[in-house]
């Protein structure tokens, strides 16, 4: 079931994984301003920790990996969902997304 | 040989187009570049063996999320080319804390090895090559995980919830059902019977959409089919007209049911 993985090696996967988080990352930084693409970096992140627990789940021969890649869905869904919410009310009432303003609040 | 170049070629597209998503100067670009990032995740997947996954995957990120997203990025009227004026600043501290990550994590690697008798270890859940891969995951989900499982539903009930309160808005103007005024609604608030003569027509009565005060007195409950209504059927039989009113107060709309 898992002889594809063998061919390929876990290091390969594990370097995506670690390239998709660097990615995310520095689009965090790179995009300071626009909250959407804040939000979608968040995303990246996300998928690579999903990659690294399925490439670790085909590796070792067990399901529970995948399980949690599941629930991180999961979970992920609910935060974009969220997070667009608070988006789209934040612009509906400063007139921007610009994560600058935000300190506004001051906690 | 093969599944390796399927997985170079997937590695690579998912790569370039994660770049794309954080470079793109355009947001719907950026959104679109996330799709072609998790369908390329997919492939990846599918190469592991999670065939559930990757479909779960297209379904919940192409499906639903990048929609969201496009629909929000679509929807915002922002000014995205302004948005992009910190990014020279911002660069180099991204990129040295990116490389710096990146770093790490090599480092992680090479001081990295599983353990040698990962094969003998007791598994929690075995995969069986006898079963598919959904259907191991169902023989999973619902007995070990089923407290996890219940609990990512609330956490989706939450959100839901949570995105509908946050943005819902009650318009000052609008016109909103109102059940109980809907309930406490009586026939003799709503509908008068008027000795009409014949060829005469109605404008010397007021016409038909005139407010009166009588209409405004709030119908009781338990009084329907007395005397306004009785008296109306009485005059009824007399071969009277049937004449429908205006709604009361037409600002609190009860035009809804």
């Amino acid at each position: 079931m898992n002889s594809p993985i063998e061919a390929i090696g876990l290091t390969p996967y594990l370097s995506i994984g670690a390239i998709l988080l660097v990615l995310g990352v520095f689009g965090i930084f790179l995009n300071r301003k626009n909250v959407i693409i804040i939000l979608m970096s968040i995303e990246l992140i996300l998928l690579s920790a999903n990659i690294n627990f399925v490439a670790f789940s085909a590796a070792t021969g067990d399901l529970s990996g995948q399980v949690m890649t599941l629930f991180v869905l999961t979970i992920a869904a609910a935060e974009s969902a969220i997070g667009l919410a608070i988006v789209t009310v934040y612009f509906r009432n400063r007139g921007s997304i610009e994560v600058d303003d935000i300190t506004m609040m001051k906690g | 040989m093969m599944t390796q170049i399927v997985f170079y070629v997937f590695a690579a597209v998912l790569v370039l187009s994660a770049t794309m998503v954080v470079s793109a100067r355009n947001p719907v670009h950026s959104v679109l570049f996330l799709i072609l990032a998790f369908f390329n995740a997919a492939g990846l997947f599918l190469i592991a063996g999670a065939e559930f996954l990757a479909m779960t995957l297209v379904i919940v990120y192409v499906g639903a999320v990048a929609v969201l997203f496009l629909f929000v990025v679509m929807m915002l009227d922002v000014n995205f080319t302004q948005m992009r004026e910190g990014v020279q600043r911002y660069a180099p501290i991204g990129g040295v804390v990116g490389g710096v990550l990146f770093i790490e994590l090599l480092m992680a690697f090479m001081h990295w090895r599983a353990a040698t008798n990962i094969g003998q270890i007791a598994h929690l859940v075995p995969s069986s090559p006898t079963r598919t891969n959904t259907a191991a995951l169902g023989d999973v989900i619902y007995t070990h995980y089923i407290f996890l499982f219940q609990a990512c539903a609330l956490v989706l009930l939450v959100a839901m919830i949570g995105a509908i309160v946050l943005t819902l808005r009650e318009r000052p103007t609008g016109r909103r059902q109102n059940i109980d005024r809907q309930h406490d609604r009586m026939v003799a608030d709503s509908l008068e019977m008027l000795q009409v003569p014949l060829g005469a027509g109605v404008d010397a009565q007021g016409g038909f959409l005139r407010p009166r005060e009588s209409y405004d007195i709030a119908a009781v409950p338990g009084t329907y089919g007395t005397a306004a209504w009785s008296e109306a059927e009485a005059r009824d039989a007399d071969g009277t007209a049937l004449v429908i009113k205006t709604p009361a107060n037409g600002t609190k709309g009860e035009g809804d049911e």
